[in-house]
């Protein structure tokens, strides 16, 4: 602690932002560092495996916003992602729509998605909060399921083109389309933290802290938290819109309950309420469902094991664990 | 600063787990087995996929002088994004130069416009999606085992063929179930059959009992279940409860596998009715790459399994022929060779990827008709090839040609 601040940590094992030079300059260190991480990633590493850890941090970084900075625990997010990357999908088979077009329209979908549920949502708390956004999220894996000429049902949407982005840039390199994603990625994320430390964002953390209090100051609660929820969705939407562009798919596995879990499993490993911590635990489970898949059968074992392990050294993930050591919020 | 150091570290080792590349058209022949290793079809596919693909590489081996011939397989977990990452590495950085199998018709899809898009092979005996072949036809693909259509028209026919022609289908309420329920239909009243009406089950319904009920009382001969896996299984649970098939009624399960025999038992099964293009103890070849089979694995081929073996064999003879491991001169050879080997008769392959080969319908045995573990089927009737599959012309390549 080289500058005498105290940073408290509450029993979440959430920090509390003790904002100060040190912390700034470290955050700035780290994004150069991300972002030179970047620069640099696709000349080691298959440029299809980063794009796709880029797409699930940012599913995570979503999830994280809300959960971790408005304390929302939505089990539904996989309603907006799956939406987005049908949307864009579909826009893209059907409709020829240019990637961007398609990417915005699917944005635009789950936007308008997270608009509706969460105005339901957020009227309750805690576990029916949770809920209420799984059950609702469940009514869009029936729609999707129910819905062939839209979805494709079980098959889903494959083989169309990625197309020419702006009409220029030719996406069905892994190369070009690489660069486009770690832009998307870096914005979102220098977004994300640019809505943590707003004054919105503080406020935000104070409902999450003590409603009654926010309140009792004169805050408009709900609105706050609606906000922070759309926020949320068109985030994890844009993950989904782009993931299918990439991928060039969108199927019912992106509505199932089961990505939900995923984007709270990558937050948990990475660490709940950091601003880093999400992208670390999607780039250790992707890289565990990707790196382990010659293993066959073993690997739910092996990824249960280190879920077991986490859970148990690192309470507050790998990132929550860090930040604690250093005593600087991530 | 510690985060470049962990990329860093990162870097060097995923980079270091990538192996050298390979390419069509030289003397390493690498052929992957994406399947499913660990969730719902790892009994019917998963380690017995990869078995029966090494089992055609061993017997090739004396063929293949001057090339070396490797099997890699890969858990694709029931994930499409898994599924499509895997197999796009694989053909960028693998080297690898045929997909097996694939269980799951989306991640089937998935990996058969990149197998297009980078010119190399898939030989489809898992996924069962009419589209395969329909709508979103490749020339580089082929669907070895069965499709949907084949297995509802083939049950559909052979049974009006025997006189059982007032059917009531139990469907699961989504595309696939509704698929299978239409072809099978459309089978039915080609033969002078008719449908008598359906009860819709939602997808994992735990109680078929009112399904089961409209069935009863509809007066059917026979009971269809169109539907797959954990519906199927209790769907066939419950009726056996119910008595369906001891008052004279015929349960008939639209696509059912030997290893789901196995997991119901004979007492529950017996007498239902199914159509499958594979069975291990139907003639002497295929009881011997049965019984083989059974050596290794500890388990009887499954429909999927022995098509994974057929696929590998025909196309590793297509290598030997043709003298390279280039795609088009390969998929040129399969095309012009019949397949005839355990699995198919004269079989071959149309130019929308459609493996033609034999249908059968067959009965489960009773437990005290069958004489060993695995000893489940009495083969009824046969459907040739040309009359079991879709007729040609969904695929949009084709029409495109004149």
């Amino acid at each position: 602690m080289a500058d005498g601040h105290s940073l408290a940590l509450d029993e979440t094992g959430m920090t509390v932002p003790a904002e100060n030079s040190g912390t700034k300059r470290l955050h700035v260190m780290i994004m150069i560092a991300i972002a030179l991480a970047l620069l640099a990633a696709p000349f080691f590493v298959y440029p299809v495996f980063i794009m796709k850890c880029l797409c699930f941090a940012l599913f995570a970084l979503a999830f994280n916003l809300l959960l971790g900075y408005g304390g929302l625990l939505s089990f539904g997010h996989a309603a907006y992602f799956g939406m987005a990357s049908y949307v864009s999908a579909y826009g893209a088979a059907s409709w020829k729509l240019p990637p961007e077009l398609a990417i915005l329209s699917g944005v635009a979908v789950a936007t308008l998605l997270g608009a509706a549920f969460g105005a339901l949502a957020i009227r309750r708390q805690g576990i029916y909060f949770a809920m209420i956004t799984l059950a609702l999220a469940q009514m869009v894996y029936f729609f999707s399921l129910q819905t062939p000429e839209f979805t494709g049902g079980e098959d889903g949407i494959q083989g169309f083109s990625r197309g020419f982005l702006l009409g220029i840039i030719d996406l069905a390199s892994d190369r070009n389309l690489y660069w486009v994603v770690a832009a998307i990625f870096m914005a979102s994320l220098l977004g994300v933290y640019r809505i943590v430390h707003s004054p919105f964002g503080e406020v935000c953390k104070a409902i999450r802290d003590n409603e009654p209090r926010a309140i009792s100051l004169g805050y408009s609660v709900n609105r706050y938290k609606l906000t922070i929820f759309v926020l949320s969705a068109a985030l994890a939407g844009l993950a989904g819109a782009v993931k299918a562009i990439v991928f060039q798919l969108a199927t019912l596995t992106d509505v199932h309950w089961s990505m939900s879990g995923e984007a709270v499993l990558m937050t948990l490993v990475g660490g709940v309420g950091t601003i880093f911590g999400p992208i670390v635990g999607s780039f250790v489970i992707v890289a565990m469902q990707n790196y382990l898949a010659g293993l066959g059968g073993w690997v739910t074992v092996v990824q249960g094991a280190i879920f077991v392990v986490c859970v148990l050294t690192f309470r507050d993930g790998i990132i929550g664990a860090l930040a604690k050591l250093i005593r600087k919020p991530l | 600063m510690k985060k470049i150091g962990h990329f860093l570290a990162a870097s060097i080792i995923f980079s270091a787990m990538s192996p050298v590349q390979g390419h069509a058209g030289d003397t390493e022949v690498k052929l992957g087995v994406l399947t499913d290793m660990s969730g719902i079809f790892s009994d019917a596919n998963g380690k017995g996929s990869l078995v029966a693909a090494q089992m055609a590489v061993d017997d090739m081996a004396g063929q293949l002088a001057g090339f070396s011939v490797h099997v890699v397989s890969a858990d694709h977990q029931n994930k499409p994004d898994i599924g499509a990452g895997i197999a796009r590495k694989w053909f960028d950085e693998d080297g690898i130069d045929v997909v097996l199998d694939i269980p799951v018709s989306p991640i089937a899809l998935a990996v058969q416009s990149i197998a297009e898009e980078k010119d190399k092979i898939v030989l489809l005996s898992s996924a069962g999606s009419s589209d395969i072949t329909g709508k979103a036809c490749s020339k580089n693909t082929i669907q070895w085992t069965y499709n949907t259509f084949a297995l509802s028209n083939v049950a559909g026919r052979a049974m009006v063929e025997r006189g059982e022609k007032a059917w009531f289908f139990i469907t699961t309420d989504y595309a696939f179930g509704h698929a299978l329920e239409r072809d099978a239909t459309a089978a039915i009243e080609a033969g002078g059959g008719k449908s008598l009406g359906h009860a819709l089950n939602p997808i994992a319904t735990p109680d078929f009992s009112s399904y089961l009920l409209s069935a009863q009382a509809s007066g059917a001969n026979v009971i269809a279940l169109a539907s797959s896996g954990g519906d199927m299984q209790s769907a066939v649970k419950q009726a056996a409860e119910f008595g369906i098939q001891a008052g004279g009624q015929k349960l008939l399960g639209l696509l059912f596998d030997v290893t789901d025999i196995k997991a119901l038992g004979l007492d529950v099964t017996k007498g239902m009715l199914l159509a499958t293009p594979f069975y291990w103890d139907r003639d002497d070849e295929s009881r011997a790459f049965g019984q083989r089979f059974m050596k290794i694995h500890g388990r009887a081929p499954t429909m999927h399994q022995a098509g994974v073996y057929s696929a590998t064999l025909h196309y590793l003879k297509s290598v030997a022929a043709a003298g390279t491991d280039e795609t088009q001169a390969v998929l040129e050879k399969m095309r012009e060779t019949p397949v005839n080997d355990m699995f198919a008769r004269n079989g071959t392959i149309r130019e929308d990827g459609q493996m033609i080969h034999d249908f059968y319908l067959v009965e489960v045995k009773s437990p005290s008709e069958s004489k060993g573990e695995w000893d489940y089927y009495k083969v009824l009737s046969t459907v040739p090839g040309e009359q079991a599959f879709q007729p040609l012309g969904s695929c949009p390549r084709l029409a495109n040609k004149g």
